[in-house]
């Protein structure tokens, strides 16, 4: 009976009858341990997570932010432009209409009310980034946190806004630069990406 | 009478203009239309947008006439032939002419309620070019309330004067007009007076860009997030012929409907239009058709929504 072979590379495995050497298994056992011992010598590859943590790439998308501009007010006007560009159709915008008095909250005349992201559906893809006309959403370098109920994955404002006060940088948290220059990736350090 | 355009050939009655010739040709010779409207009177000649070239002016007198013409206000003559895409200076001067049209546009497509459905967008993507030129200040006005149903935004306006001559010729008493000359011209009411006629809701379906737009609608969502339904009514003033626009089970808002160059079918009153929002009010006849190709067709492929496509292809989901 011939069987079809796609590779070439399959081995077919005969039984034969082991010599005293490999009989007793000590050779085996011991080449085996050699290369657990030599591997205690070796760089290691992983890291002790919580205390030490791997620099991401400098492209990598975490979970969102909406900005804010230099006065504090925020970017977003509810465009909508996300949410249709949205694949996983995980955004969810209600707009409102900027009432006097709330200059200094929102930039334009119309702002969201509510702008709710699925962090279950969402695929991290960032197109809502390249369709945002008003640089207001970008995706940060935080990881999304875990959490133990559904519901806690339903990120409103409360948790995307920039906080008051914090970078004009679009990817990080991390406070103004004094002179104004943008903010710079350190160069990775003894870890390879 | 004959008239060739871009190398179509089509017979068509004495007084025809250019651009309705096109229209009876169909398809992407169409010369763009920004203030022509063919359901009002009078209207067209302002834009400029539909400028085509005529290379051979008659079979009497085969000159070309030396400008560009406006398609929507020169009529054919015998055996003229006009070129309109395939000529380098019309696609020049249309770029030109884009350009001018959004000198003054302040560009707030992220709030403006229009986008989606805007012709000037439409325009300015298929003509215009990506970056703007103008460096100066762009002309601003103070607000004007013309009535708790229609919002103006006066810095959006291009000046077709379709409202107008809608106001003029649909509703009875026309309230509202064109003030001002050049550069200062803007639409308004004399001394504010609020626009409270029964068909002043047709200005906003009519108008081009997001100058008119629906008050009761304002913000409350995007064009393409909305899913138009074919609707219908028992109304007394008007046909009751419409679209809403649903969000789930509610109506955001109601509009006429509309044909292929998205010009009103049959105008709607105001009671339909604005006051009109429970889906109880309307006999829901099914999805309006849409342009596939258009952002309001965005997500909607399976939920509905008749997306026209050619048949061959396969796309879309026009099941007759």
């Amino acid at each position: 009976m011939s069987v079809l072979s796609l590779t070439n590379r399959k081995k077919v495995l005969q039984k034969r009858k082991l010599t005293f050497a490999e009989s007793i298994y000590l050779p085996a056992i011991f080449s085996g341990l050699m290369i657990t011992i030599r591997h205690f010598f070796r760089r290691k590859s992983t890291v002790q997570y919580p205390e030490v943590k791997k620099p991401f790439s400098k492209v990598f998308r975490g979970r969102h932010i909406l900005k804010r501009d230099e006065q504090g007010r925020e970017n977003c006007t509810a465009c909508g432009l996300c949410a249709v560009a949205c694949p996983a159709e995980a955004i969810t915008i209600v707009a409102a209409e900027r009432k006097k008095g709330e200059e200094h909250l929102y930039r334009e005349e119309k702002y969201a009310a509510v702008y709710e992201i699925n962090m279950l559906r969402c695929i991290f893809c960032g197109l809502c980034e390249e369709a945002c006309p008003k640089d207001a959403i970008y995706l940060t370098e935080e990881t999304a946190p875990a959490s133990y109920s559904r519901k806690d994955f339903i990120f409103g404002k409360d948790k995307l806004v920039q906080p008051l006060g914090t970078s004009a940088h679009p990817k990080t948290f991390k406070p103004y630069v004094k002179d104004n220059k943008p903010y710079q990736y350190k160069n990775p350090v003894n870890t390879k990406i | 009478m004959k008239v060739t355009i871009d190398g179509h050939t089509i017979d068509v009655e004495p007084g025809t203009t250019i651009l309705n010739a096109a229209r009876m040709i169909g398809g992407e010779i169409v010369p763009p239309a920004m203030c022509y409207y063919s359901k009002l009177k009078d209207s067209g000649g302002k834009c400029r947008t539909c400028l085509v070239e005529v290379t051979k002016g008659s079979e009497k007198d085969p000159r070309p006439m030396p400008k560009l013409v406006a398609s929507c206000r020169t009529t054919v003559m015998d055996g003229m032939e006009v070129k309109n895409i395939t000529s380098e200076r019309v696609l020049e001067a249309r770029k030109g002419v884009v350009e001018f049209l959004l000198i003054n546009h302040p560009l707030d497509c992220p709030i403006c309620d229009q986008a989606g459905e805007c012709h000037l967008q439409d325009l300015a993507y298929e003509h215009g070019t990506a970056k703007t030129r103008y460096e100066e200040e762009r002309r601003t006005f103070d607000q004007i309330d013309i009535g708790d149903k229609i919002k103006l935004h006066m810095t959006r306006c291009i000046m077709c004067f379709r409202c107008v001559f809608t106001a003029d010729q649909i509703t009875d008493k026309r309230v509202h007009g064109v003030l001002y000359r050049g550069d200062a011209a803007e639409i308004g009411t004399y001394i504010e007076k609020a626009i409270d006629n029964d068909f002043s809701g047709n200005m906003i379906d009519v108008c081009p860009v997001g100058a008119l737009t629906d008050k009761t609608f304002r913000f409350k969502s995007r064009v393409w997030f909305v899913k138009p339904m074919n609707a219908s009514r028992d109304c007394d003033k008007c046909c009751g012929k419409a679209v809403v626009w649903m969000y789930g089970n509610e109506i955001y808002r109601v509009t006429a409907r509309k044909d292929k160059y998205d010009e009103v079918v049959d105008f709607i009153c105001n009671t339909c239009r604005f006051d009109k929002k429970q889906v109880s009010d309307w006999n829901i006849e099914g999805p309006a058709e849409i342009n596939r190709h258009s952002v309001i067709s965005a997500n909607k492929y399976k939920k509905g929504i008749k997306v026209t496509a050619p048949k061959v292809l396969g796309y879309g989901n026009n099941v007759d």
